[in-house]
């Protein structure tokens, strides 16, 4: 859909004052207003993949009445909700959905997407913001620990086809280290592993399938290279 | 009945007592389930988080797998695992180019014959009216919060299962095994899910809220069919109360746990032994 045909959607809105629709579509652009819509966000790769992968969320239907924040759960503690990550994209502003905070907080609950009246897949738009920010490397710099987090469990795969999880903290902890700098992060569940052992949950060497050649290529027809 | 079975990596992992209570609950209804060979991870939300496509090649791997093997239903136990499978196929069934492309990038075929069910769906398959006859130990003392999380019920159309608001199923088989579950707010609330290593805190926040409201509501235990909410409610307890300030002592229980006391199976055998949260 056209930046035009969004914009119509606005207006529409915009015309209805003294409605909760109204005032939810206030509560929602409020955040906006520092920010150009048009010329921030010239056509490029980024916003035509975006697009592409956003396609099937039914995005532009969003009407801001605010049910997929209300029934959040991590909606309190963040920059965005996600009716205004969902607005953002709707005005056209990519990119600040893409560098926001929300989209890493999001534990994928699927709440959201459950109880849009619109069949708006909100959870569907946070994966789509995840894919792309990554692949710009846009992703919020604050966010690094639950990135260096979600590539260290595809690298994991990648490597051994299930899960090992002791290899999977021991990068995820050597990743994320950069940003978190301290060594009661790089330490803080060491104390788990005795109490993992007595209760014979602790796997010292994780399990591997026998054909890795083809989740390697697997990962590699999706375009998944390793993360470095 | 003739059952694939698809661990998943946390119940060949830190959730394997996930996997003794299910073999040791379903043996005992005579329920072998066969684990399907090379089975590869679902990829989880790392796969539906930073790549599309490779969240459904990786579940779509398992899905012609089984078929290969010549399986017709498949337990997945974990939800996030059947939720995974489930979506591709449904992608699959919806799309003959993206069924094409997906069979080729896996090497494999994936017709859609494969039916995936979680835990609960093979116990409706059994039968509560053949259960209720078998359970030796009715759970009289026991009131089950049963909390549901996020997967099991959502999203509605592609887990097709229960109410994704009000679900009663955990209830049904609860009250089957004499037990009273209690009537609570957060049955279907997420409890932090796979943050638990790399966002700790959301963890603390929104399971301590659970497990709040289940105390609140007059429940002595919790009961789950998921190996991240059990992670997420019983391992990390003790640093929610240490958070919080709270005391809540609940334990929490796999389903297969609940069925198989009833059942007559001892705690040691279904590795209830091997929780955090003791009964008292």
């Amino acid at each position: 859909m056209s930046l035009f045909s969004v914009r119509k959607i606005t207006i529409g809105l915009g015309v209805v004052p003294g409605t909760a629709g109204h005032m939810a579509l206030a509560l929602a652009t409020r955040t906006e207003t520092t920010v150009p819509v048009e010329s921030s966000a010239p056509p490029n790769s980024s916003r035509d993949l975006l697009t592409e992968i956003l396609a099937p969320t039914h995005w532009t239907d969003c009407y801001q009445c605010g049910k997929c924040t209300a029934g959040c759960p991590v909606a309190a503690g963040v920059d965005m909700a996600p009716n205004q990550v969902v607005r953002a994209l709707q005005l056209g502003n990519f990119e600040k959905a893409m560098t926001s905070d929300a989209i890493w907080a999001c534990v994928s609950c699927q709440t959201c997407s459950t109880r849009c009246p619109q069949s708006v897949d909100c959870a569907g738009i946070m994966d789509a913001l995840r894919e792309v920010s990554l692949q710009r490397g846009l992703a919020s710099p604050e966010q690094k620990t639950v990135v260096a987090f979600q590539q260290a469990f595809l690298n994991n795969i990648r490597r051994n086809g299930r899960l090992d999880e002791i290899e999977l903290i021991a990068e995820f902890k050597l990743r994320a280290l950069p940003s978190e700098r301290s060594l009661r992060f790089l330490f803080k569940d060491a104390g788990l592993a005795p109490q993992l052992q007595k209760r014979q949950k602790l796997h010292l060497r994780g399990e591997k399938v026998k054909d890795r050649a083809l989740v390697r290529r697997i990962f590699e027809r999706c375009g998944d290279g390793k993360h470095a | 009945m003739r059952l694939a079975y698809y661990p998943g990596c946390a119940l060949h992992g830190s959730s394997n007592d996930y996997e003794q209570s299910l073999r040791a609950c379903l043996g005992k209804l005579e329920v072998e389930p066969q684990e399907i060979r090379e089975w590869i991870c679902c990829g989880a939300t790392a796969a539906h988080a930073l790549n599309h496509k490779l969240s459904i090649a990786l579940p779509a791997r398992n899905l012609a797998l089984a078929e290969q093997q010549g399986f017709e239903d498949l337990l997945a136990p974990c939800p996030m695992c059947s939720m995974q499978l489930l979506k591709a196929a449904k992608l699959m069934d919806e799309d003959a180019s993206l069924r094409r492309e997906i069979s080729s990038v896996i090497e494999g075929e994936v017709s859609g014959r494969v039916q995936v069910l979680n835990l609960i769906q093979v116990f409706q398959r059994i039968g509560l009216d053949r259960i209720k006859p078998a359970v030796k130990n009715p759970l009289a003392d026991l009131k089950p919060a049963c909390y549901y999380g996020c997967l099991l019920t959502r999203p509605p159309d592609v887990v097709k299962f229960d109410d994704a608001e009000q679900p009663s199923s955990l209830e049904a088989i609860m009250a089957v095994l004499g037990a009273k579950p209690v009537d609570w707010n957060y049955r279907t609330e997420c409890c932090g899910a796979g943050m638990t290593m790399a966002k700790e805190e959301t963890v603390l926040e929104l399971s301590q809220r659970i497990l709040a409201d289940a105390q609140q509501h007059g429940a002595n235990c919790l009961v789950t069919a998921c190996p991240m909410c059990h992670v997420n409610l019983d391992m990390k307890q003790g640093d929610i109360e240490r958070h919080s300030g709270d005391r809540f002592g609940l334990p929490v229980y796999y389903l297969t746990d609940l069925v198989g006391l009833a059942l007559g199976i001892s705690p040691e055998e279904l590795g209830i032994d091997r929780h955090f949260v003791k009964k008292v």
